[in-house]
């Protein structure tokens, strides 16, 4: 069992739903309440990730990361080296292409909240942090939990970007399905096995976890 | 016109092409109840809406007491927020997450802890809401919601009550009941109250003025006493019975005979004893066909109000062999309907002097 691996994959999650989720509720919420001319273009871009293979999305970072890109060039003289190859460049990759998984949600759970609420809320003197904060967040909680568990988990699976941006480097970029496809590379089955089996657990008691939230609070409401 | 130093109330003025017509100018002062009545499409709440800020026609006015809300000749718009506006919407709009309670504390965001649980309290009260104030909207019955989204509405202690369609999900009789315990709340108020509906019973029970839209356009408008004698309600003359709506006083209680004596415009009649105590301000509504016309004072009838009314004018309707006539008792406007045939034998025509009897049980009163 490589320990390590499952650690760098809990920690990927944890930072890729820290920095996702906030980002796609404004996202999200412009998405769900505002129609303007290029929405429909918006909501292809975040559909993106879904269709395109991995390897194609790896791609494209990977030449973004270069060295010969400015973007890769500003971010190596931030942080010191370049994001290919890196924790920094896999954190970015992950929550890249896990938009559609945490945007689709929250979006549908704020599109479902009636505009006449949102009005009241407007009318019972609420500013637009008040309405986020007393209104939106709590009724489109159910939606952050799916985003949430959607994103871990697919974090936790993601293979092809991965292996495209990161390499394979223990500690730094091998995550535990790297590991596993190391293991059977190696002809280690039972390695495999065990993290293979440590994977469906975690992803199984998430789902489930979810699944008891959402129920309670949509009992609450 | 208002006195100096107080609020003149409420005025709107508002006019767009597109998306839908619509070319309105409204004034409320406050405790008046201004009705927006109109079928549906007529863009009564698009008018409403525009009140509190949630819509914005390309040339609009918006002002109320000494505030300017919306005026797009200035380019100058207050958001909804900071309108001191409680709105009732038509599905209620609660809050599903939070209780009754919890509702009307929101809407008081910013004030001291006494104030806001004080006026709860005191909401609480008025709405009968007392059991419910921690249960849920999902577990309130419709009548339940209705006086929940009140309160909220009232919460914010608002300088305009906007309410859309507050009536029109329940059913009849919690109707008829919601309508009492309303007027009872709104002679509290001392604010401007503007009321959307498509149900003309509104409009007789609990206004005192009413514009009338169609396609967005004004099509008649005054005070609901003077637009119900008038009998010119486009889209309403054609199938509601004709009926005069006049406000009224409570002047005595005669106990022994169980009637009630009320005030009118220099007129008085007698209902069955009202609950209310002297003085108190009553809506009569006299159907035109309960109204019987005698050219001579009649004796040894059963009728209590017999009132000596002059004819202000006979309008024949050729179709069904009737006449609507208009009449004035003191300075009290009444309809009658009668037969054509009794128009020719009394010769009834304007100027003639008649007594127009009606029975106390034939007067509803709100």
């Amino acid at each position: 069992m490589d320990w390590t691996s499952l650690v760098l994959s809990l920690e990927l999650g944890v930072a890729t739903v820290a920095i996702l989720l906030p980002a796609a509720f404004l996202l999200a919420r412009v998405l769900a309440f505002r129609r303007f001319r290029g929405s429909p273009v918006v909501e292809a871009l975040v559909a993106l990730p879904l269709v395109l293979p991995p390897t194609v999305v790896g791609f494209y970072l990977l030449q973004a990361f270069g060295a010969h890109g400015a973007f890769g060039r500003a971010v190596a003289g931030l942080i010191g080296h370049p994001l290919a190859f890196s924790f920094e460049g896999l954190v970015l990759a992950s929550v890249l292409i896990n938009v559609p998984f945490a945007v689709q949600p929250i979006q549908n759970a704020l599109a479902a909240i009636p505009a006449n609420v949102r009005d009241a809320a407007r009318l019972s003197g609420m500013n637009t942090w008040q309405l986020v904060r007393r209104i939106e967040l709590p009724l489109a909680w159910p939606g952050f939990a799916t985003a949430f568990v959607l994103a871990f988990a697919h974090t936790l699976g993601e293979f092809g970007v991965v292996l495209m941006v990161g390499g394979s480097i223990p500690g730094e970029t091998r995550t535990i399905a790297i590991a596993i496809y190391d293991r059977v590379q190696a002809f280690d089955e039972h390695g495999a096995g065990v993290m293979a089996l440590v994977l469906l657990c975690l992803s199984l008691v998430a789902l489930a976890l979810t699944n008891v939230f959402a129920r309670r609070s949509l009992r609450r409401a | 016109m208002p006195e100096s130093g107080t609020a003149p109330g409420l005025y709107v003025r508002l006019r767009q092409a597109a998306p839908f017509p619509l070319d309105v100018e409204l004034a409320c002062a406050p405790g008046e109840l201004v009705a927006l009545f109109g079928p549906s499409g007529s863009g009564k709440t698009s008018v409403l809406r525009a009140i509190a800020g949630l819509h914005l026609p390309p040339d609009a006015l918006v002002r109320c007491g000494n505030a300017t809300w919306t005026d797009t000749a200035a380019g100058h718009v207050t958001p909804p927020q900071r309108r001191s506006v409680g709105m009732v919407f038509q599905d209620y709009a609660l809050f599903p997450h939070m209780s009754v309670r919890e509702q009307m504390l929101a809407a008081m965001n910013g004030l001291a802890r006494e104030t806001r649980e004080a006026r709860v309290a005191r909401l609480v009260a008025a709405t009968h809401l007392g059991e419910f104030v921690d249960r849920r909207p999902g577990t309130l019955s419709g009548g339940q919601q209705q006086r929940a989204a009140i309160a909220r509405a009232l919460a914010r202690d608002p300088a305009v009550l906007l309410l859309d369609e507050p009536f029109a999900s329940v059913d009849r009789p919690l109707r008829d009941a919601l309508h009492r315990e309303f007027l009872a709340l709104r002679h509290e108020l001392r604010v401007p109250i503007v009321l959307v509906t498509h149900d003309f019973d509104d409009v007789t029970r609990l206004a005192s003025h009413v514009v009338m839209l169609e396609r967005g356009a004004v099509v008649a408008s005054g005070s609901v006493g003077a637009v119900t004698a008038s009998n010119r309600l486009p889209g309403v003359s054609e199938w509601r019975e004709p009926a005069v709506a006049l406000d009224g006083a409570v002047a005595a209680h005669d106990e022994a005979r169980k009637l009630t004596t009320l005030a009118m415009p220099g007129a008085e009649l007698f209902v069955p004893r009202l609950d209310a105590p002297v003085g108190a301000g009553v809506r009569v509504s006299i159907a035109a066909r309960e109204v019987i016309l005698a050219t001579r004072r009649p004796v040894e009838l059963s009728i209590h109000n017999v009132l000596a009314a002059r004819v202000a004018g006979v309008e024949p309707a050729l179709q069904t062999g009737s006449a609507l006539v208009r009449l004035v008792a003191g300075e009290m406007p009444l309809l009658a309907v009668v037969t054509a045939d009794a128009v020719e034998k009394m010769r009834l025509g304007a100027g003639i002097e008649v007594f127009a009897l009606i029975k106390a049980m034939s007067i509803d009163t709100f």
